[in-house]
């Protein structure tokens, strides 16, 4: 008991580090393990499987499901779908969310009460959220229907959700939508980073306000908005409720996305095997996309 | 070039009076220094010039002309900051172009003026690299080129050196000196660091509380304090003052000298001062102990190297002050009184 060594060791067990760090971390990777890893890992023994809810046995058929899955012209429309709307809807993000950073960096009254409401969105349940806008876009009582109509710009309804083209325009819409508060907080944060000695510079330089935003706001931002971007992607393109809410990837799959497409082959369809083989076709892209920004975000490092 | 003027100016921030009705006449290419402690609001005054703060009250003006209600695009003033605000993600060629962009001058004449100003600084081998890469001393030369790249009438400067280690600091200062004696221009300074604002300003506006409590040359400011917060806040250590009855009696440290050495003035006014430490500094020492005459006050005195004579501790010795050094403030309102009997 009285030697050096003896002293390093920890009397109770509460008071090692190592069995502390394992306790501490359990939860964690326990939940990570049982779902994330293993539902992955299954995904993957599927997709080379011809696996499907009528004959769960595990028969292997090496790449015949990703053969069957790439010759499918709705997998092709869905892989072009999620691309573009990623790409369209996270522009817009962009956009409105610097515009909305900018402004909720300024002083004025009410400003926690718009900060707020900027907010709710990303608060709202996904589902919930989209189950108001398929009432909001609903082919009859639409209030944006019967708005367009009051003022005369419409005779008749839009059937935002029934024609190809004015579903991709709502879904991309409502991706927008959903993704904007968090970006605009992500890009808000970054905002206030920034000095405020290198804002009284520009105005004392002379520049005005266009000049401020784009030659010197920005450009000190693009990192950030790199990381919002990058959150907005995955999390457009890995979302399947928006669609799945709203159009169920209809009509004739004009809307249909890789991961609504997954979910109906693999769990209304039956098919596991090729359900599983479309959710995977996901993770190359993520992966990709992820890294693109990750070394963007790297390299624009500033201050 | 041109005056700086500020009229019945006034900043409130909430409750909180940061600028309380200030008048201040600046001459033509002088160096005027805004000294203070932080929050007597001297920067606050130093950002309505520059159009960065709007008055609560009161005017601005700027060669004659009424500015206060402009932005700071359309003053034609160059401020330097404290971090120097350069702009990151320019090279500092781009960082010096900034303004000359922002006012429209075309590419060719904008290149000539930033070699112009990069060569004022010395900076013309630096104009390719971004501000990381820079010392502090070479981004605060980048700073004041980006501001007078632009040749603006008035220069503002809010502690540019505060950011530099101590020994950059002796030499930026010089430096920043001889561009303002070159260039001619009117130069406001803030800075806390009275060394700065003694060594460098033409005059001093020393500020406390939102207010100016003297406005004079370094020596008037020093030597003449016009009430006991300016004779408290300037010198190092600061005035000593004792109460005396119906007036408060000033002198600085190193005016308080033992008798039987030469003094070069003989109308002298005895202190009996018991010593009950020495500092001893190299370059001088510093007595600290009380006058027998006014009770217990402490009191230092600060004796220059040249001075050998021994003084010991815990006992009384006699020193004294010449009588044309000696201050008198009013006890209630603190404001400097013409010479009292002693």
């Amino acid at each position: 008991m009285s030697s050096a060594t003896d002293t390093r060791r920890p009397r109770y067990l509460s008071d090692n580090p190592r069995f502390l760090a394992g306790l501490f971390m359990s939860p964690a990777v326990i939940y990570i393990l049982a779902l994330v890893g293993f539902p992955f890992i299954l995904a993957i023994v599927y997709s080379f499987t011809d696996i499907s809810t009528g004959n769960p046995a595990l028969d292997f058929v090496g790449l015949d499901t990703f053969r069957a899955v790439l010759a499918d012209p709705v997998f092709r429309q869905a892989l072009w779908n999620t691309f573009w709307f990623a790409v369209v809807a996270n522009l817009l993000v962009v956009v409105f969310a610097t515009a909305l950073a900018e402004v909720l960096t300024r002083d004025f009254k009410g400003k926690w009460l718009v900060r707020f409401l900027v907010l709710l969105p990303w608060v709202a349940p996904v589902s919930l959220a989209t189950v108001t806008w398929l009432w909001t876009l609903d082919s009859i009582f639409s209030p944006i229907d019967w708005v367009l109509r009051e003022l005369g710009l419409i005779t008749e309804n839009m059937y935002w959700l029934g024609r190809p083209e004015l579903a991709r325009l709502s879904v991309v819409a409502v991706q927008a939508w959903r993704v904007i508060p968090l970006a605009a907080v992500i890009i808000m944060a970054g905002r206030m980073a920034i000095p405020g000695e290198i804002d009284d510079a520009v105005a004392v330089d002379g520049a005005g306000p266009w000049r401020r935003m784009f030659q010197v706001t920005i450009p000190l931002l693009a990192p950030i908005i790199a990381v919002a971007v990058l959150f907005g992607v995955i999390l457009t393109i890995s979302d399947m409720s928006v669609v799945y809410v709203l159009t169920r990837g209809g009509p004739t799959n004009s809307t249909q996305v890789l991961s609504t497409w997954a979910f109906i082959k693999g769990i209304e369809g039956g098919a596991l095997g090729q359900g599983a083989a479309v959710a995977l076709f996901l993770l190359p892209v993520l992966i990709a996309i992820t890294a693109v920004v990750l070394r963007l975000a790297r390299r624009r490092e500033v201050m | 070039m041109a005056v700086v003027e500020v009229r019945d100016l006034s900043k409130h921030f909430g409750d909180v009076v940061a600028v309380d009705d200030i008048d201040l006449l600046s001459d033509e290419g002088e160096f005027l220094v805004l000294l203070g402690p932080s929050g007597c609001g001297k920067t606050t005054l130093l950002r309505m010039i520059a159009g960065l703060e709007q008055p609560t009250e009161g005017r601005i003006l700027l060669g004659g002309e009424d500015v206060s209600g402009l932005p700071p695009r359309a003053r034609r003033v160059a401020m330097v900051f404290q971090s120097y605000a350069l702009y990151p993600h320019m090279t500092v060629s781009n960082n010096i172009a900034f303004p000359l962009k922002a006012q429209g001058v075309e590419a060719g004449e904008r290149d000539t003026r930033v070699k112009w100003a990069a060569d004022l600084f010395g900076i013309g081998h630096l104009l390719h690299r971004r501000p990381r890469q820079l010392s502090g001393g070479e981004r605060q030369r980048v700073a004041l080129a980006r501001a007078l790249v632009r040749e603006p009438t008035v220069f503002l400067l809010d502690e540019p050196l505060s950011n530099l280690d101590a020994k950059l600091r002796a030499a930026a200062r010089d430096d920043l000196m001889e561009f303002q004696r070159r260039i001619g221009i009117t130069t406001i300074y803030v800075t806390h660091d009275q060394v700065e604002a003694m060594g460098m300003g033409d005059r001093i506006a020393v500020m406390d509380h939102g207010r100016i409590r003297q406005l004079g040359t370094p020596e008037e400011v020093y030597h003449h304090p016009a009430d006991v917060f300016v004779a408290t806040f300037l010198g190092s250590p600061p005035m000593n003052l004792l109460e005396a009855t119906g007036f408060l009696l000033g002198f600085r440290p190193e005016q308080l000298l033992p008798e039987g050495i030469a003094h070069d003035d003989n109308d002298r006014v005895p202190f009996t001062f018991h010593v009950n430490r020495v500092e001893y500094l190299g370059s001088e020492r510093y007595l600290y102990g009380h006058i027998r005459e006014y009770d217990e006050t402490k009191i230092i005195a600060m004796l220059p190297a040249t001075v050998s004579l021994p003084i010991e501790t815990d006992r009384d010795h006699n020193f004294s002050v010449s009588r044309r050094q000696i201050r008198f403030f009013d006890p209630e309102t603190g404001v400097k009184l013409p010479p009292q009997a002693l």
